[in-house]
């Protein structure tokens, strides 16, 4: 994985002394509420319903374990002892004190770590496949380039004061585990002929106004990466919308100008800087790479391992784990391993500090000491040997981390909520819990199989409901929480944005109506049939009268809010 | 007289920026003497008699407004200012960009309104030589801002060059 040179390493202490700087003039009364608010944002530092959040950034995901040892410390030293790994890739803090921040970010950046423009209208962390460099199906290895987008995009002097804030995605293929339609440019790897280069996407978000992203550019080839991306911020910075921040997004300029009239502002944009001095040379590209080469793998491993065989014929519990935690990996003998963060009745995405250690000392006893964070909110361990996969199993069920539930109902995609968040209208954690209450019978959330259920507690859509196959929605209604169904929302290649089904419900009722929703799939699924297919195949109406069944019309609000 | 950062250093500035005030047209808008910085508008429409005049003239230009209109005036502009409404308007940065980089300005490039020791670092990257930092705030503080990092990675209009070519070289 990659490792701080010099450079890296002065950039980041100089970022932690520059944020001291600002953070004891705010003490001081210099700067006011407003100018230290965007200074702050842009260091992942909130300002939340209990106490200041700390989000920090992990670069794509990527962690090494004495990050995550790194990560255990300030936890424990300056928090409570744990913390939230959310959908975008980020380590949040919930309870840290304001006066210590800049000592947080003294200490991560020690570890390689920090916190820079995880928050604020600028350019975010970068996300990639979860499966990056070992995945069957790659065309390239997104890791790189995601580097070189962060390094670029690190305190680029012209993009720090965006209309709104800009996510980018690079994906290794055409599966398309970034999720690049969701993001605000997303970078597909694809090769021409011999030649390597990326289909980009543009205009994708969430939030208020879900929109997926369009291509604007079918093929461009590798040395133009950044001058391309360079053309893009150049027209969002100046012709996005400011007037209003619900409408901001790159997502709405392209949507007013059109996708193709967009790429054209682009091109003729970017036809000045082409072949300019940000074009890439194979020299770098080479030198980042060189960071994320393959791990020592043994070689001529067995394709399957007599030992795991039987461990699994004898162990129902650890085969129950293994048929939906491992992933199929591109060196024969390994695999890669999902670490669940959805123990039934905890907020999803949550870690202690003892188990981040935990997890460090396992990456490094079996994956080359290297770790992944998903957009689901998991953890997974990338290079596993299948002959370790039973004693590794052994471990995780004593850490809490081995919930057999990745990929099924159980495994919730969950923000924060209004437990902790500012920005939320209603508490999203009871409701996963409320529902992974409701399927406690293994047996039945595996017979019900693939299901993506993502649960948000405001319009930000931290909790990324609208691609969500069922997602569920917290709204205000003169003070009190009610939630929003939508079904048919779907990821990767075959994102699709859920459609509200009808009038919000009330908290108690939502677990019930997803349970008839499922319920409703099991009477009607052909076999072998996917819950997303079956809705797509049969149409919504059956499911939304099942899913309005039992709730008295009192507690049914008349009024359908859109999302 | 207010204080300007010029070229790293606090100076005297003798320049003044002219607004137009309710119900006055940029065509008819009487310019007083000496060194002064007139609106786009009254740029466009005053440009022959502004070049004659013998007191220095240069033009301020807001967010909005398209710096291609001046690309051929430059030679005639000692100074360019930008204007930043709120430090949180982001547009003056590319504006900057832009008459540097594409139309290769070489005059001082002003950065004025809301100017904040915290954007410093950018303001001066994108472009721009002279800052009037808000009159509130201190202005030695805005000088050390400049040097708030010593590594860049992009390339700018200072240091134009990316880290990976430098690091080749």
């Amino acid at each position: 994985m990659y490792r701080y040179d010099d450079y890296d390493r002065t950039l980041v202490r100089e970022r932690v002394a520059q944020f001291r700087n600002q953070t004891e003039r705010f003490l001081a009364g210099q700067l006011s509420v407003e100018e230290f608010r965007f200074l702050r944002v842009q260091n992942g530092l909130y300002i939340q319903r209990h106490a200041p959040m700390l989000r920090i950034a992990v670069p794509y995901g990527l962690l090494s374990s004495t990050q995550l040892r790194g990560l255990a410390h300030v936890a424990r030293r300056y928090d409570r002892g744990y913390g939230h790994f959310t959908t975008r890739l980020n380590f949040q803090l919930n309870w840290p004190e304001l006066p210590r921040v800049p000592d947080i970010l003294a200490e991560l950046a020690e570890v390689e770590m920090h916190a820079i423009q995880t928050s604020g209208n600028c350019i975010r962390n970068t996300t990639v496949d979860p499966l990056a460099g070992v995945g069957h199906r790659e065309v390239a290895d997104p890791r790189p380039w995601a580097e070189i987008i962060r390094q670029w995009s690190t305190l680029h002097p012209e993009f720090a004061y965006l209309p709104r804030k800009f996510k980018i995605a690079v994906s290794g293929g055409p599966d398309d585990d970034a999720n690049v339609r969701i993001h605000d440019m997303g970078f597909q790897l694809v090769r021409r002929d011999d030649e390597l280069g990326f289909r980009v996407w543009v205009g994708g978000g969430l939030g208020r106004t879900p929109i997926l992203a369009q291509v604007i550019n079918g093929f461009l080839p590798w040395q133009h990466l950044i001058t391309y991306a360079e053309a893009v911020m150049r027209v969002y910075n100046r012709f996005g919308r400011r007037d209003n921040p619900f409408k901001a997004r790159i997502k709405i300029l392209v949507k007013a100008l059109g996708a193709e009239e967009f790429a054209r502002q682009v091109e003729a944009e970017w036809a000045h800087t082409k072949y300019g001095p940000a074009t890439l040379t194979q020299t770098e590209v080479d030198r980042v790479s060189a960071y994320f080469t393959q791990p020592p793998y043994q070689t001529s491993l067995p394709a399957t391992d007599g030992a795991l065989d039987q461990a699994r014929r004898n162990d129902k519990a650890f085969d129950r784990w293994v048929e939906n935690s491992v992933h199929a990996h591109r060196v024969v003998g390994y695999v890669a391993v999902t670490l669940s963060l959805k123990a039934p009745g905890r907020r999803p995405g949550d870690i202690t500090s003892e188990q981040l250690e935990s997890v460090a000392g396992l990456a490094e006893r079996f994956s080359f000491g290297e770790v992944r964070i998903t957009q689901t909110q998991n953890i997974i361990l990338p290079d596993i040997r299948c002959a370790d996969l039973y004693l590794l199993w052994q471990e995780l069920v004593h850490l809490g981390l081995a919930t057999p539930a990745t990929g099924l109902l159980t495994d919730i995609t969950c923000c924060p909520g209004g437990d902790l968040c500012e920005l939320a209208n209603a508490r999203s954690v009871p409701i996963a819990n409320g529902i992974q209450a409701l399927f406690t019978d293994q047996n039945t959330v595996e017979d019900i199989g693939e299901l993506k259920l993502n649960i948000s507690g405001c319009m930000n859509a931290c909790g990324h409901h609208h691609v969500g196959h069922i997602g569920v929605l917290g709204v205000d209604k003169q003070g009190k929480e009610f939630y929003q169904v939508t079904l048919g929302g779907a990821w990767g290649m075959e994102a699709a944005l859920g459609k509200v089904i009808g009038p919000s419900l009330a908290a108690n009722d939502v677990p019930g109506a997803v349970s008839r929703i499922v319920e409703h799939y099991r009477s009607i699924r052909n076999p072998g049939e996917r819950f997303i297919d079956t809705l797509r195949r049969a149409g919504v109406d059956g499911f939304k009268a099942e899913a309005y069944r039992n709730v008295s019309p009192a507690e049914q609000e008349r009024e359908a809010v859109n999302a | 007289m207010p204080k300007l950062i010029k070229q790293r250093r606090v100076v005297e500035d003798s320049w003044q920026t002219l607004f137009l005030q309710p119900g006055e047209e940029p065509e008819t808008m009487i310019i007083p003497p000496g060194p002064v910085l007139v609106p786009l508008a009254v740029w466009e429409l005053q440009r022959l008699e502004l070049r004659e005049r013998n007191d220095p003239v240069g033009v301020w230009l807001g967010p909005e407004d398209e710096p291609a209109v001046i690309a051929d005036d430059l030679v005639y502009l000692p100074v360019i200012a930008v204007r930043f409404p709120h430090f949180k308007d982001g547009r003056g940065y590319s504006t900057a960009a832009l008459l540097r980089r594409r139309y290769g300005y070489t005059g001082e490039l002003r950065a004025i309104g809301d100017v904040l020791r915290d954007q410093m670092f950018y303001l001066h990257r994108v472009g721009f030589d002279a800052f009037e930092p808000r009159a509130d705030r201190c202005i030695e503080g805005a000088l050390a801002a400049l040097d708030d990092f010593s590594v860049t990675y992009q390339g700018a209009h200072v240091q134009d060059q990316p880290l990976f070519r430098r690091r080749a070289a």
